[in-house]
């Protein structure tokens, strides 16, 4: 395929919204962003906040979903994926875009064998024969870390344990060397043990194949060590983009200041109790005018309440969406 | 051990506790696997026991009810005689002998020759159930997996693709359900000129369409919103490729479990519409026409009504026995009754 741009992908105004018996729910709200070729990036939010509707709208899963408007851009590789008719979709779904789910025990189906699952993708989109794939998906499943790999391709998913079902998954994921891998909350269902073996794989795998990670999350621990850069989405939209590091040593957006001070740090002495933060996220069937987080947020003011703040250049390289970021510019961090 | 069990034990759980706790222990070795392999490649002798597949699982537990396996036995002569009637009647079912019929004209009760009597044209009344029993079986069959093609197939389009396909259908299997079912046949097979064998079959199969549908929708909306169905169109899967491949294996429990019931239903419809004349045509045996043709005797020789109700009646409740069987058996949750 020819394409010559910077981004890999590129969404540019990317909204959801699904029509319920109580209106209008505004679930992703125009965002845009790009990720480049082989990059991590870290989307990271509370429940709800449209993170993982977004992955699925980025692949046209949403679209199907019959009370659903999708609306904006999502360029993959120059085209429009939002534009194109289904079965061109299809054909890069799993192949060039792939996804990790959340919960390993549900994403498998309980009655095909590994072996089938693991094959379908290559069968689909590779042509390769079935003898082929299953040679194939046995060195991905080495690759992944399952023992005797070539024995237990032929188990169901209820012989296998959750970290185990979760590396097939990755396994499948990356059968078809995809150039970008949506990763929503791969660790979320599984023991804190097996949570850093699962995203070290990740991220080795990514290494050598040159794949993109879009590391969905709301667990600021999981994309602080996986991540070059990270995304803060609240209500549907993104209010903060930055670096990692950056992100972590000096936030430029109030919501993220209130998420870094609820996390516990185990690497600093104490400086007391732990701060949540007030209030809650916003229905999302009646988005204030204004500022989503303004009801939760410090620095609000009358601006913040009735005028919507633009994501805009804080200091180069870093965005957010907020009034009174400068406030927080150059701040030392809370 | 990670919190999320597997399902195949809380499947095999209760009673069999002791085989829950080896896979227990198998997946314990499975995890430290898993650890030994991250940290530095120590393995572990790990002793992998043997699993049980699914079938055999179903059948352990079929085998525990009793009453079921009884069904099952009976099924399976009745299949037998079915199949070997020649050799296994004692005369021919057409044949009207002349000892058939007392010197008044009526039929001979059960004895020696005739071991269940005689009918009142003086042909022998087992030999007669014996043959009937192959009408009722092959239209009981027969009927019922066209039933069940057309319920599963209107099912799986309904409930996999929703919208106006699933309003139509599913308003469709109401109506059907409403509909007094008798009567629709009666009208069915009369508007037919020449009933017979097939007649009959379409007749049960389009009757009968209904209820499977909306057991197999019913299904099909909850398999389809599994998040397996989402990662299977994740590689691409094309729809028919998920049905064909991802939804239909979960159908086959309901499936079977239905068949079973069903061909109790339709040899019981079936004897219906041959009793009320619009089944099979004389002189095919068949058991609704001999009850219909007994009817008139039953003061003077009720054997000619008891033999062929009996047969019904057997042949209805063992395939009720092993439906209700296999529905337990398929279904781990329904167990404890």
């Amino acid at each position: 395929m020819s394409w010559e741009g910077d981004n890999l992908l590129e969404v540019t105004d990317l909204a959801v919204t699904f029509a319920s018996q109580e209106g209008r729910v505004q679930a992703v709200d125009g965002i845009s962003f790009g990720i480049r070729e082989g990059e991590t990036v870290g989307l990271v939010g509370e429940s709800g906040c449209g993170k993982s509707i977004s992955a699925l709208a980025i692949l046209g899963l949403v679209r199907m979903m019959s009370n659903s408007t999708v609306t904006g851009k999502v360029e993959f590789m120059g085209r429009d994926l939002l534009a194109l008719p289904e079965h061109e979709v299809r054909r890069v779904r799993g192949r060039d875009i792939s996804m990790i789910f959340q919960d390993p025990v549900t994403s498998l189906n309980p009655v095909l064998s590994i072996e089938r699952q693991t094959t379908e993708g290559m069968e689909n989109h590779l042509g390769l024969s079935h003898s082929d794939a299953v040679k194939r998906a046995i060195e991905l499943l080495e690759m992944v870390g399952i023992p005797k790999a070539a024995e237990r391709i032929h188990d169901y998913p209820h012989q296998f344990s959750g970290g185990m079902r979760q590396r097939v998954m990755i396994a499948i994921a990356l059968s078809c060397n995809p150039k970008l891998l949506l990763a929503d909350e791969p660790t979320t269902a599984l023991d804190v043990t097996i949570q850093a073996q699962i995203l070290r794989l990740m991220k080795q795998l990514s290494r050598d194949y040159g794949s993109a990670i879009v590391l969905i999350t709301h667990d600021l621990g999981v994309v602080a060590g996986m991540t070059e850069r990270i995304l803060v989405m609240y209500a549907g939209r993104i209010v903060e983009s930055a670096s990692a590091g950056e992100l972590f040593a000096h936030p430029h957006h109030p919501y993220t200041v209130g998420l870094l001070r609820s996390v516990p740090r185990l690497d600093e002495p104490r400086k007391g109790s732990l701060q949540s933060i007030d209030g809650l996220p916003p229905d999302l069937a009646h988005l204030p005018d204004g500022c989503a987080f303004a009801a939760r947020c410090e620095l609000r003011t009358e601006q913040c309440r009735h005028e919507r703040p633009p994501l805009a250049a804080t200091t180069p390289g870093r965005l957010s969406a907020c009034f009174h970021s400068d406030h927080l510019v150059g701040a030392p961090v809370a | 051990m990670s919190p999320d069990l597997p399902e195949f034990e809380v499947i095999i759980g209760g009673e069999e506790a002791g085989q829950a706790t080896a896979e227990r222990v198998e997946d314990m070795a499975e995890s430290e696997l898993a650890g030994a392999e991250a940290y530095g490649g120590w393995l572990p002798e790990a002793e992998i026991i043997e699993t049980r597949g699914t079938w055999t699982e179903v059948w352990r537990r079929f085998r525990k009810d009793k009453f079921a396996v009884a069904g099952l036995v009976i099924i399976v002569i009745l299949i037998v005689v079915a199949v070997g009637a020649p050799l296994v009647a004692p005369h021919s079912p057409l044949t009207q002998y002349d000892s058939g019929l007392t010197n008044q004209g009526q039929p001979v009760a059960p004895g020696a020759k005739f071991w269940l009597g005689s009918d009142t044209l003086g042909r022998d009344l087992l030999s007669r159930l014996i043959y009937g029993a192959r009408v009722s079986l092959t239209i009981g069959v027969l009927a019922n997996g066209f039933a069940l093609f057309l319920g599963v197939i209107f099912g799986i389009v309904a409930g996999y693709f929703r919208g106006w396909l699933e309003t139509f259908v599913m308003r469709a299997t109401d109506v059907m359900l409403a509909f007094p079912i008798l009567l629709l046949a009666i009208a069915l097979s009369s508007a037919i000129s020449k009933p017979g064998i097939w007649v009959l079959v379409v007749v049960i199969g389009i009757v009968y369409w209904a209820p499977m549908t909306r057991v197999i929708h019913g299904e099909v909306l909850s398999i389809r919103e599994k998040e397996f169905v989402m990662a299977a169109r994740l590689t691409g899967c094309t729809n028919r490729r998920i049905l064909t491949r991802h939804i239909l294996p979960h159908l086959v429990a309901p499936i079977i479990v239905y068949t079973s019931l069903g061909i109790a239903t339709t040899v019981l419809f079936e004897a219906s519409l041959s009793y009320i004349g619009l089944g099979v045509q004389p002189p095919t045996p068949s058991w609704g026409q001999m009850i219909s043709d007994g009817q008139p005797y039953y003061t003077s020789a009720p054997w000619l009504i008891l033999f062929p109700g009996l047969a019904i009646m057997i042949t209805v409740l063992a395939f009720n026995l092993v439906g209700d069987g296999l529905r337990d058996a398929f279904d781990p949750q329904q167990r404890q009754r």
